[in-house]
C-alpha cells in the first residue's frame, strides 16, 4: 500500500519527470515575459559601451545637471556625468553584485538546511536555534550594521547579506527535507545502504531544491534592493563605481527641479524587479504543469 | 483563564530569542577586523583612549567574561556610554524612540488601510479583471526600492503638492501627525506586496469554506456575504499577517526614517555609524530586535483575543 503524502503546490514526484516531460519544455507566458525583460537588461548592461558614447565617471562640469535631451539623452548628474551611461553601468553593478550575493546564502543554506533535516538531533536544534535568533532581527538592520562592523565594500555586503540571508534557505529547505526523507524512494534508499551523502545528493536534494529555487528568484529582489538601500545610505559599492542606490541618493537634494535624477535609476529597480518577479512566478507556473 | 497560560507560555518561549539577540550583538564588536579598539576610534585613537575603549569594552577579559559582563548590563538596562555624544546610550534611545514609535503605529495602520481593500477587491471575484489587476500590485511593489518610493510620495505631495511637510518631525501632536503622513504611507507601500498577496489567500479560503457555502446556499447577498463573513475573519488573517511580517516592517522604517530625516531609532544608528559610534549602534540593534519581538509578542495577543480558538490552541 503506498502512503500518498498531501503536498502543497510545488512537490514533483520525481525529479526525472520533471525533466524529461516534454509539456515541461513549453515556456508559459509570464516565464517568456521575464526572460525577455531581463534579456534587455542584462544586455543593455554588457553593451553598455555600445549604446553610449560616455564613460560613466567622465565628468564635465561645463555641463553638469543638464536637462534630458539633446547631447545627453537622459540629462548629466550635479558632476556632469551621462545619466544614462551611469544607469546602464550601474546595472552591470547592481545585477552583478545581487546577483551574486545570493548564491552563497543559497548554497550555504541549502546545504545546512539538507543536513540538518535529514540527521535531525542536536545540530539540528542548535542550527535552528542560531535562525531563531538571526531572524529576531529586522534584514536591514542586521545587514547594515553588519556592513558597518565589517567594514565598507563589495566584499562586505556578499558577506554581511550571506550572514543574514542562509536562514530562509535553511529552514526552507529543511522544512521540505522533514517531508520528503519519510517517502518511500528516501526509505527505500536507506533501506538500500545507499551511503548518506549519496541519498542526500542523489535523492534528496534533486526533489528539495525546487523551492529554494523559487525562492532565490524573489531573494535576487531582495538583494538588489538590499545594495540598492545600501547605496543609497552611503554605505554600498564604494565609489566611484556607478550604482543605482548612489544616483538616487546624489539626485536627492535637487529632487524638485531636476526629478528624473532620482526616479529613472529607481525606474530601473522597479522594471529589474518585475522581471526578476516574473520569472519567478513563471518558474512556480512551470514546476505546478509538471 | 486559558488565555492567561497562553500569555505565559508566549513569554516563556520569548527567553532563548532575546538570550539570541544579545549573543548576536555581542559577537558584533568581534567581527571587526584587526584591534577593535583602534578601529572603532580610527582617527581618534591614541594610547590612552584605546586603553580606555579595551576597558570598557572589557576587551582584555576572556570572552565568557565579556559576554557575562555584557548581558549583566543589558538586563539592567546599561546600553553603554556613547563615544560621540559622551553621554549614556540609553538616555539617546528614549529621546529617539518616539519617532520611531510614531511610524511603527501609523505605518501598520496604514498597511492595512492599502491592504486590505486591494485584497478584498482581488478575492470578490477570482480571476476577474479586477483580480488580475490587484495582483499586479507585489509584481510591480515588490521591485521597488522604499526609499525611492519615499522620496517620489516627497515629491509628489509635499514639493508640488505641499500637502505635507517635506521632512522632519515638528514638536506638537499635531506637527506629529502630519510629519508621518508620507513615511508611513512609505512604509505601507513597502509592505502592501507581501500584504496583499498572503491575505487575498487567505481570503479566498474563507470564502471556500463550508460555512459560506451555506450562507450563500440561505440566499445572504454577495455583499453581506464578503462584510459579514469574509471580512471578520480576514481582520484575523491581517494581524497575522502583519505579525509575520513585523520584523520587515521595522527593517523600512529605519530606512524611512533616514529619507524623511525623522529623529528616531533608524536615523540614530545610522548616524552613529556615520561618525562611528559603535555603542550607539550596538544599543539601537539591540533596541530594535527587542522593539519586534515586544510586536511580535502583541500581535499574538491580539490574535488570540480577536480568534478564540488560538489561544487553546497554542
Amino acid at each position: 500500500m503506498t502512503a500518498v503524502v498531501e503536498r502543497p503546490e510545488l512537490e514533483p514526484a520525481d525529479p526525472a519527470v520533471m525533466v524529461v516531460a516534454p509539456r515541461a519544455r513549453r515556456l508559459n507566458p509570464t516565464l517568456l515575459a521575464g526572460l525577455v525583460l531581463l534579456g534587455l537588461l542584462v544586455s543593455a548592461a554588457v553593451f553598455a559601451p555600445l549604446i553610449t558614447p560616455y564613460g560613466p565617471t567622465t565628468q564635465d562640469l561645463s555641463d553638469s545637471l543638464a536637462s534630458p535631451g539633446g547631447k545627453h539623452l537622459l540629462g548629466t548628474d550635479q558632476l556632469g556625468r551621462d545619466t544614462l551611461s551611469r544607469l546602464l553601468y550601474g546595472a552591470r553593478t547592481d545585477l552583478r553584485v545581487g546577483l551574486l550575493a545570493v548564491v552563497f546564502p543559497f548554497i550555504i543554506g541549502s546545504v545546512l538546511g539538507l543536513v540538518i533535516g535529514y540527521r535531525g538531533g542536536l545540530l539540528d536544534t542548535l542550527v535552528m536555534r542560531l535562525v531563531d535568533m538571526v531572524i529576531a532581527f529586522p534584514f536591514y538592520v542586521l545587514v547594515i550594521a553588519l556592513v558597518f562592523v565589517l567594514g565598507p565594500g563589495t566584499r562586505n555586503i556578499y558577506l554581511a547579506i550571506t550572514a543574514v540571508g542562509w536562514v530562509a534557505y535553511c529552514r526552507i529547505v529543511r522544512g521540505e527535507v522533514l517531508v520528503a526523507k519519510q517517502q518511500e524512494y528516501a526509505l527505500a534508499a536507506r533501506a538500500g545502504g545507499i551511503p548518506t551523502w549519496r541519498i542526500l545528493l542523489r535523492h534528496l536534494l534533486p526533489n528539495v531544491i525546487v523551492q529554494a529555487v523559487v525562492y532565490s528568484m524573489s531573494d535576487i529582489v531582495l538583494s538588489i534592493l538590499a545594495i540598492v538601500t545600501l547605496g543609497y545610505l552611503g554605505l554600498g559599492v564604494p565609489p566611484p563605481s556607478p550604482d543605482w542606490g548612489a544616483m538616487i541618493a546624489d539626485g536627492q537634494q535637487f529632487l524638485l527641479d531636476k526629478w528624473w535624477l532620482t526616479t529613472i535609476p529607481g525606474l530601473a529597480v522597479v522594471v529589474t524587479g518585475l522581471g526578476l518577479s516574473l520569472l519567478g512566478d513563471g518558474i512556480v507556473e512551470r514546476v505546478k504543469q509538471t | 483563564m486559558a488565555y492567561l497560560a497562553f500569555i505565559g507560555r508566549r513569554l516563556w518561549q520569548l527567553l532563548p530569542v532575546l538570550f539570541g539577540i544579545t549573543l548576536v550583538v555581542f559577537f558584533m564588536i568581534h567581527l571587526i577586523p584587526g584591534d577593535p579598539a583602534s578601529t572603532l576610534l580610527g582617527n581618534r585613537s591614541t594610547p590612552q583612549a584605546v586603553a580606555a575603549l579595551r576597558t570598557q569594552f572589557g576587551l582584555d577579559q576572556p570572552l565568557y567574561q565579556q559576554y557575562l559582563d555584557f548581558l549583566g548590563r543589558v538586563v539592567r538596562g546599561d546600553l553603554g556610554s556613547s563615544f560621540v555624544y559622551k553621554s549614556p546610550v540609553r538616555g539617546l534611545v528614549e529621546g529617539r524612540i518616539s519617532a520611531t514609535l510614531w511610524l511603527l503605529g501609523a505605518g501598520a495602520l496604514f498597511s492595512l488601510l492599502l491592504s486590505v481593500p486591494l485584497a478584498v477587491l482581488a478575492a470578490s471575484r477570482k480571476g476577474a479583471a479586477r483580480d488580475q489587476a490587484v495582483r499586479v500590485v507585489p509584481l510591480i511593489g515588490l521591485g521597488m526600492p522604499t526609499v525611492w518610493v519615499g522620496l517620489m510620495l516627497q515629491l509628489f505631495f509635499a514639493l508640488r503638492l505641499g500637502l505635507f511637510p517635506v521632512s522632519g518631525f515638528g514638536t506638537s501632536f499635531t506637527e506629529h501627525a502630519q510629519s508621518i503622513v508620507l513615511p508611513a504611507l512609505t512604509v505601507a507601500v513597502a509592505l502592501a506586496p507581501i500584504l496583499v498577496r498572503s491575505l487575498r489567500t487567505s481570503l479566498l479560503d474563507v470564502l471556500d469554506s463550508d460555512y459560506v457555502l451555506t450562507a450563500r446556499a440561505k440566499g445572504i447577498s454577495r455583499g453581506r456575504l464578503l462584510v459579514r463573513h469574509a471580512l471578520r475573519n480576514a481582520a484575523v488573517s491581517s494581524v497575522t499577517v502583519l505579525g509575520v511580517n513585523i520584523a520587515y516592517l521595522v527593517g523600512a522604517t529605519v530606512i524611512v526614517e533616514r529619507v524623511f530625516a525623522l529623529p528616531g531609532l533608524g536615523t540614530l544608528m545610522l548616524e552613529s555609524i556615520y561618525s562611528r559610534d559603535f555603542p550607539v549602534v550596538q544599543g539601537v540593534v539591540i533596541v530594535i530586535a527587542v522593539l519586534v519581538v515586544i510586536v511580535n509578542l502583541a500581535t499574538d495577543l491580539a490574535h488570540a483575543s480577536l480568534d478564540p480558538r488560538v489561544g487553546v490552541e497554542a
